[in-house]
């Protein structure tokens, strides 16, 4: 068992409160995530939880027992550096063998464990070999088989693929996830990039300013973020915003007066509204759909065609709006075109940033790491998000 | 060295008092490391801290409170409290006047040698010619010889009037050889010294030198600067900070030269090659007037430290990068 | 950065007058700054009649000089106290700075700075200043003319270089090796000995020869505090300097061994010792 619960932590550099009462729980044998942009604390968090840094106040409690105390190497984790920081005197087998050698474990033990590791991570063949004789991916490897050898209970990756190129970067992604379905591990990752954070998460902290944003499934993210900075972090390209007034507000949702002056009613709970609150409303670019008869009117001042995609930058009024199209589009820049969106897919906030709650839940926010599963195992009894 | 009888008993008491503030100062560092991290760090540095600290403050304030002594080790009987009687001495005695003048020429004179002959021969070295590494690792080799050591080559076998090769270079031009710790005993000793110190010199401005951007230099040239121009506006500049952090050592060491006075001309003829430190020592050490001597080492210390001033405020900027 | 920059326009660089002129002009400035030195070797291989006589390069080589002061007993004791100084300050002084370079450089509090400066400052203080003091204390409590006393004197004058110098190799260690050390389990005392001494160990030499280099050269107290059991070669060298009469064909042999390892070192460690000695302030 492999959880983790943070309770209220803080954190003081001096005069700066860098984290400002974060509260959250990992589940056992999770992929959690923590993205934001740069200077949001998600690596001190990290640093925090892995006993690197002190927490200025709060409990840090993994597997039930509080850890605040406790030196790093004596809270059962491991962590990848973003560097991957092995040790360029010794050998990947040096590097790996570190820990077992630092507790006293004799030779041929620690060589079995090692070789074990190296196994899973395809590093039987440079097992002799220094750092500096290694490339990039390799690094990450011997980083991460340094990792796996001290059996942690939580592994911690901190950016771990922001040192790679492109292209090797999806290819470790996919290795990551693969890992962790073979070690069965509970995983807390960092990372800015919100792709990263998408395809590998069961479960995305969202940080900004020292403080949690949302907690959720990538998709109960996508589909339903909490707030305006969760709804722009989100998705790529970013979410279109644009400000429209309140008409009226019914059982069906609220209903708003968009930029061309057509009336639309969104499916969101509006009981909370003041009368006149300014109201913003939130669209992703692939929600937006190219339609002669849409509300909805701008001109084309950038197009990018992509082949399989088409991106368009649509001027409307004082605002560049995106466009996500499948496919081609016969338009060319300059034209003007009419546009549209399905109104349940539109989000609305509030005069402070909060998201207005939906009136109805998508099918996929829900979906648990046990769903994800179901096609290869008997499904467990649902777990919760 | 000669050792004499002295009142024992005073002096114990006034190291214990030494001790004492030293202890006090001590605590005081020890207390403010409030965090945890913060006592890990004072343990740590403690031995270095303690130990500079004593150094600092034992023999420094043995120094001040000895000048404002009489106290002489030849003369043990006199002891008493001389207020600035030895600093009223020592201010109207010519020979002070004459040892600080000394030191400024040899300074003053050794810096205008070492930086100037410095900076030229940095800009030649930064040439790319034959085998220029080794005849690099020639120049510089004058200051890793020891001091004594090179006074005595110098003294003996370059500047000796009937053997020395200077000597004999001059008899071969038919001009009359020199006795050169007679005639220019000064002059000897700044050649002396100069020699051991233009490497120094060298080294930190072609060290300095090899940091400046070529790219630089080709802008200028494209814009029609002569190799004089690109000297002076472009090289000398950039090597503005090397050297004043060069005349700022220089001048903290060459303050106390010692050594080669000790071992050509042991100050004179007269007091002519007596700078301050070589006064302080034939007062401490020949004459064992401890209060002139030690009011002479207050006169340095402040003399050291008006340099040092400068030197450490330049290498705390430093510490920002 | 550059490696080396040639103020020549391109097109007159390689003209062979220019490189002949340059070639001519460094070398014999490099060999006239050198000729003391080197004639000061040579003399060591001459006989003493050859050494007074008029200066030449050609004589018959003869090691009769070397092993005259091989034989004169004081030589090889004077040379040990020179390496039993040096060596044992250089070891004392980096025993106590490591710690103090440690805590700088990877606990760095707010005092950390004004902490490096005033020991920098302590490096300022002129050795004549307090020559009396020095001299009574070290009489009074058997120090004088032991090797020990010089010892105890290197070490203070040095620390403050040496524990600079080690600041700035330990900064220029990237701290994550060190945490990754601590997340494998490595006390603080591990950490240093199976990570930050084994990857620092290049500039850990480099300072230990520098302040090698500055002990064996040092000669105000090593004049001043020994006179016979514990002189180093500076004052067995300074002892030469009455005019005792001509035996310059043994000077030169005692004094080319008394230079020569240091001007090897001095050498070999050049890049250091601008480091060190300018502390820091050049690059």
């Amino acid at each position: 068992m492999a959880t983790l619960q943070l309770k209220n932590i803080t954190k003081q550099f001096g005069d700066t409160q860098v984290i400002k009462g974060i509260d959250l729980d990992v589940n056992d044998r999770e992929f959690v995530v923590f993205v934001g942009p740069s200077g949001c604390g998600k690596s001190t968090l990290m640093r925090m939880i892995a006993g690197l840094e002190s927490a200025s106040d709060g409990d840090i409690l993994i597997d039930g027992k509080r850890m605040n105390e406790v030196g790093p190497a004596d809270r059962g984790l491991a962590m990848v550096f973003q560097s991957y920081a092995l040790y360029p005197h010794m050998t990947v087998e040096g590097n790996m063998g570190f820990s077992m050698r630092l507790a006293g474990v004799p030779k041929e033990e620690r060589r079995a464990k090692v070789l074990e590791a190296a196994k899973i991570l395809q590093l039987e063949p440079l097992l002799d070999r220094k750092p500096k004789a290694l490339s990039g991916g390799q690094r990450q490897r011997v980083a991460i088989g340094r990792a796996i050898v001290r059996n942690p209970s939580i592994f911690l990756f901190d950016e771990p693929l922001s040192n790679l190129d492109a292209a090797l970067r999806v290819q470790m992604r996919i290795e990551l996830a693969r890992l962790h379905e073979e070690l069965d591990a509970t995983m807390i990752y960092v990372t800015h990039d919100q792709i990263e954070a998408m395809t590998m998460a069961d479960k995305i902290v969202v940080l900004h300013d020292g403080v949690v944003e949302q907690v959720g499934s990538p998709m109960a993210l996508y589909h339903h973020p909490r707030n305006r900075f969760v709804a722009g972090f989100i998705g790529s390209p970013k979410m279109n915003f644009f400000s429209v007034d309140q008409q009226s507000i019914s059982d069906d949702g609220v209903t708003v007066r968009l930029p061309g002056g057509q009336p639309c009613t969104i499916p969101v709970a509006g009981e909370q509204l003041a009368s006149d609150e300014a109201l913003e409303l939130g669209i992703r670019p692939e929600h937006l759909q190219l339609d002669e008869n849409g509300p909805l009117s701008g001109q084309i001042k950038v197009l990018e065609r992509l082949g399989g995609q088409t991106s368009l930058y649509v001027q409307m009024g004082e605002l560049l709006i995106t466009i996500m199209a499948d496919g081609d589009v016969a338009y060319r820049v300059n034209d003007t075109v009419q546009f549209g969106f399905a109104a349940e897919r539109a989000h609305l906030f509030d005069a402070q940033g909060l998201a207005l709650e939906s009136l109805s839940q998508h099918p996929l926010a829900s979906l648990t790491r046990q769903d994800n599963r179901a096609a290869t195992e008997p499904a467990a009894p649902g777990a919760q998000v | 060295m000669h050792s004499c009888a002295c009142p024992a008993q005073g002096r114990r008491c006034w190291w214990f008092s030494q001790v004492f503030l030293a202890g006090i100062y001590m605590n005081r560092t020890r207390t403010s490391g409030r965090t945890v991290g913060g006592l890990r760090t004072l343990s740590l540095q403690a031995p270095a801290v303690t130990l500079l600290l004593l150094w600092m403050i034992v023999p420094l304030g043995m120094t001040i409170w000895f000048s404002f002594q009489r106290y002489n080790l030849l003369m043990p009987e006199m002891t008493g409290f001389a207020g600035l009687e030895n600093y009223e001495y020592l201010l109207t005695d010519p020979a002070l006047w004459s040892a600080m003048g000394t030191t400024l020429l040899l300074v003053g004179w050794v810096l205008v040698i070492t930086v100037v002959g410095g900076t030229l021969l940095a800009v030649l070295f930064q040439q790319d010619f034959a085998v220029r590494g080794i005849a690099r690792v020639l120049a510089i080799s004058p200051f890793f010889v020891m001091p004594t050591v090179s006074a005595l080559v110098w003294k003996n076998m370059m500047m000796h009037p009937s053997n020395g090769v200077l000597a004999w270079l001059a008899q071969s031009l038919g001009l009359p050889a020199l006795d050169w710790f007679s005639s220019l005993p000064l002059t000897s000793i700044i050649i002396i010294v100069s020699w051991q110190w233009l490497p120094f010199a060298l080294l930190i401005l072609l060290t300095a030198m090899q940091s400046l951007d070529e790219d630089q230099v080709e802008a200028a040239r494209m814009d029609g600067a002569g190799p004089l121009a690109i000297f002076f506006f472009i090289t000398l500049p950039h090597l503005k900070r090397a050297i004043s952090v060069v005349i700022m050592i220089e001048m903290i060491f060459l303050l106390t030269i010692f050594a080669e006075i000790f071992v050509t001309t042991s100050g004179g003829p007269g007091l002519a090659t007596t700078n301050l430190a070589y006064l302080i020592y034939i007062q401490a050490l020949l004459d064992f007037d401890v209060g002139m001597a030690s009011a002479g080492g207050v006169i340095a210390i402040i003399l050291a430290n008006i340099v040092a001033i400068f030197l450490v405020r330049m290498v705390a900027k430093n510490l920002e990068d | 950065m550059t490696t080396h920059h040639n103020s020549a326009p391109a097109h007159t660089r390689s003209l062979p007058i220019r490189q002949l002129v340059l070639t001519l002009l460094g070398w014999s400035i490099a060999l006239i700054i050198f000729f003391p030195i080197l004639w000061m070797v040579l003399t060591g291989f001459k006989t003493e009649t050859a050494a007074i006589a008029d200066p030449s390069f050609i004589f018959s080589p003869t090691l009769e000089s070397y092993q005259a002061v091989q034989a004169r007993s004081g030589y090889a004791r004077f040379a040990l106290n020179s390496v039993a100084v040096a060596f044992g300050s250089t070891l004392l002084a980096l025993l106590i700075a490591i710690p103090s370079a440690y805590a700088m450089a990877f606990l760095p509090t707010k005092r950390t700075k004004g902490t490096l400066l005033w020991m920098l400052s302590t490096k300022m203080l002129p050795p004549v200043g307090v020559l009396v003091p020095i001299y009574l204390i070290f009489r009074d409590v058997g120090l004088l003319d032991t090797r020990t006393g010089l010892i105890i004197i290197y070490t203070l004058m040095n620390l403050p270089i040496v524990v600079w110098m080690l600041y700035t190799f330990f900064k220029d260690m990237p701290k994550d090796i060190l945490e990754a050390g601590r997340m494998d389990g490595a006390s603080t005392l591990q950490e240093v000995f199976f990570l930050l001494l084994p990857l620092t160990l290049p500039g850990i030499a480099s300072t230990g020869l520098l302040s090698v280099i500055l002990s064996w050269n040092e000669a105000f107290w090593s004049l001043n505090l020994t006179s016979s059991k514990a002189a180093p070669l500076t004052a067995y060298i300074a002892s030469f300097s009455s005019p005792e009469g001509l035996f310059w064909a043994k000077l030169s042999a005692a004094s080319t061994m008394a230079i020569a390892p240091i001007l090897i070192l001095g050498w070999m460690t050049q890049k250091q010792m601008v480091r060190g000695l300018t502390f820091g302030a050049v690059k």
